[in-house]
């Protein structure tokens, strides 16, 4: 876990890699190609890459038409700037199903300094609200890269929320195969279930180990997947553990500590805590300075688990 | 209000270069630029024959020359009418008035330029036709009925729970392109399905369809902006009839003058009597002898030619129709209402 990579590096990289296999997928930006990692596609393939300028009603209705042409797109943007372009995704991506993956980056409290206007904590509130878009935080930049074959091949649309700081690899690249709505146990555990994506997966795994020290088993899982959400998993794990955590870089509101406590509260009623953003707007500072302020740490979701085990 | 603009294109702004490293299009070639025109006068230039006549069941396109065409399209168009009206008054709801507006260049499009089949509606070659303006289905519902792209009656399927045709024209329907019913998205649709054919070398061309009041959205301009910038081939009709959902356009969000609007972003701009064939044949012969982003401004009457919804701030943009309105509006298209047997929902 010591090397240190965004998982918008990994899908700039997933781009490279799966242009070496397949010519027909088209990449597209809103003057943030230099962020979103789009550019090193354009670098290298420009007959392949639009700009549409910064408009992303037309970025969002654009990459639709091309997609049913029989291309897929991967249309890139700031994930909150994304939300300019929400109606376009749902009338003309979510609806008639085109084969778009609407790629957020720069998502969550941790996209840092540039404060609550870039920090969007409501965009898989807002995404998981539209019927067959499927909403996607992939946990470290291996999965990112791997998602974009996976995203490519499959027709169905998609939301791909990825992040600008660079967090730890937890998984290995030569062997690592995402499964889009399937879960990940990354650590099997008797006592409580930590469920997290993005980000948020590494900062549970070391809540995991701080339980550990004090005896406490935790089952930890890679929920990259929100939507469609591994329902199965969630109620397996509830009956396994008793007691449910979920951890992310969004408001505890509609995102996946709403989706996990729905799945509960209506198949296996379970003691959870959300732990999220708690429906407040952000603030400027350091990425990772901001996971202290919000309390998104080890130590302090260690303490939450055991509130719920006591 | 500014009076009406003539169309003069721009042919600077036409062959401004472009940002993309591969210029989508095929390059605008100034000398196909369409003919200035005088102030203030529609276009009502010498018609010649079409060079793109395509032909579709229901209406013979291969014989006879262009009058005579024109004559059949002309009795067509008030049968389509008083499809619209059944359609309207069948479901109890609906947007007759941008319907009557649309009559005359959607049939133009149908027999003299679309190149689809209601045999293959997916053909990935067939010329795509984006209904922007699709609150406004029931004229693109019974054009599509009549060229048996749907099987169905549209006055038992128009808007009913589980029936074949949504109030807003939507895929699902054989032979639509586009989810419409949230207004200034099908320009860039339109644009990506352009850009489609030029990553796939297919020839096809790409028409969308606008309501006037629907250009306030500023989608329309990005998209607008795009197709200018990129050189893209597509051709854009607005239907210029001058009212929207609540009031005139002029006394709502003023948009002229559109013509200049639009070759300031780089297009040629035709503008015509949007209800004369003539007319939109000869402009037709011009826009299908050049390329990148061409408009075409219809200028129409929305609820055209009945006098009661005519008469409306909106045109009767949307509404049930009453029986006596629907008996008046079948006299006024010049049928008899006792022929007609239409049951409502």
């Amino acid at each position: 876990m010591s090397e240190k990579i965004s998982t918008r590096n990994g899908f700039g990289n997933g781009l490279l890699r799966e242009a070496e296999e397949r010519e027909d997928f088209i990449v597209m930006d809103a003057d943030l190609a230099k962020s979103t990692r789009g550019g090193w596609f354009r670098d290298e393939y420009p007959e392949r890459w639009i700009n549409t300028g910064i408009s992303e009603q037309d970025l969002f209705a654009t990459a639709a038409g091309i997609a049913e042409t029989g291309r897929p797109v991967f249309a890139n943007t700031f994930a909150i700037f994304s939300e300019r372009g929400f109606e376009q995704v749902r009338q003309q991506i979510a609806r008639p199903k085109r084969n778009v993956t609407v790629v957020g980056s720069h998502a969550g409290v941790i996209t840092g300094e540039d404060g609550p206007s870039a920090q969007t904590i409501e965009d898989i509130s807002a995404y998981r609200g539209l019927p067959n878009l499927r909403v996607i935080s992939p946990a470290d930049a291996v999965e990112a890269n791997a998602l974009v074959t996976a995203l490519a091949d499959d027709d169905d649309p998609a939301y791909l929320r990825l992040i600008r700081e660079s967090v730890p690899v937890i998984h290995d690249e030569d062997e690592y195969e995402p499964e889009i709505g399937k879960g990940e146990i990354l650590r099997e555990g008797e006592d409580v279930t930590l469920i997290a994506h993005g980000a948020m997966v590494h900062v549970v795994q070391e809540a995991a180990e701080v339980l550990a020290d004090d005896g406490i088993d935790a089952r930890v899982i890679n929920m990259s997947t929100i939507k469609p959400l591994d329902e199965e998993l969630v109620v397996e794990s509830a009956e396994k553990t008793g007691a449910i955590l979920t951890a992310e870089d969004h408001n505890i509101y509609g995102g996946l500590g709403s989706a996990v406590a729905e799945v509960l509260s209506e198949q296996h009623p379970t003691p959870m805590k959300r732990i999220g953003v708690e429906d407040e707007f952000g603030t400027s500072g350091n990425g990772l300075d901001l996971y202290e302020y919000y309390g998104f740490t080890g130590e302090e979701i260690a303490e939450a688990a055991k509130g719920l085990i006591a | 209000m500014n009076a009406p603009r003539s169309a003069v294109p721009n042919r600077e702004n036409s062959t401004s270069s472009r940002g993309c490293e591969k210029p989508f299009g095929n390059g605008h070639d100034p000398s196909l630029s369409p003919v200035s025109m005088p102030n203030g006068k529609l276009f009502t230039a010498e018609m010649g024959n079409s060079q793109r006549v395509k032909s579709l069941p229901g209406i013979s396109t291969s014989d006879g020359d262009l009058d005579e065409r024109i004559e059949q399209y002309r009795q067509t168009a008030t049968e389509v009418r008083r499809d619209i009206v059944e359609m309207v008054y069948a479901a109890q709801s609906g947007h007759p008035g941008g319907s009557l507006s649309a009559v005359e260049y959607l049939l133009w499009l149908y027999n003299e330029e679309l190149n689809v089949d209601p045999e293959n509606p997916d053909d990935p070659d067939r010329d795509r036709l984006v209904y922007s303006k699709g609150h406004a289905c029931p004229v693109l519902y019974a054009l599509l009925d009549r060229y048996d792209f749907v099987d169905v009656d549209p006055n038992e399927e128009f808007r009913r729970l589980g029936g074949a045709l949504p109030g807003h024209s939507s895929p699902k329907v054989p032979g639509v392109e586009f989810p419409s019913g949230s207004l200034g998205q099908g320009l860039s649709y339109a644009n990506g399905q352009s850009m489609g054919a030029d990553f796939d070398d297919r020839d096809y061309d790409v028409y969308a369809i606008l309501g006037d009041g629907e250009t306030q959205e500023g989608n329309i301009w990005e998209a607008a902006m795009s197709a200018g910038e990129k050189g893209l081939d597509v051709v854009a009709i607005v239907d210029r009839n001058k009212k929207q959902n609540d009031l005139p356009v002029a006394e709502t969000m003023e948009i002229d003058p559109l013509d200049e609007k639009f070759e300031a972003f780089g297009w040629d701009v035709w503008e015509v009597d949007g209800h004369d064939f003539e007319s939109i044949a000869a402009a037709f012969e011009e826009i299908n002898e050049t390329d990148g982003p061409r408009l075409l401004i219809a200028n129409t009457v929305k609820g055209h030619p009945i006098d009661f919804m005519e008469a409306q701030p909106n045109g009767y943009h949307a509404g049930a129709l009453t029986d006596d309105e629907f008996e008046t509006a079948l006299e006024e298209l010049g049928f008899d209402p006792a022929t007609v047997e239409v049951t409502t929902k």
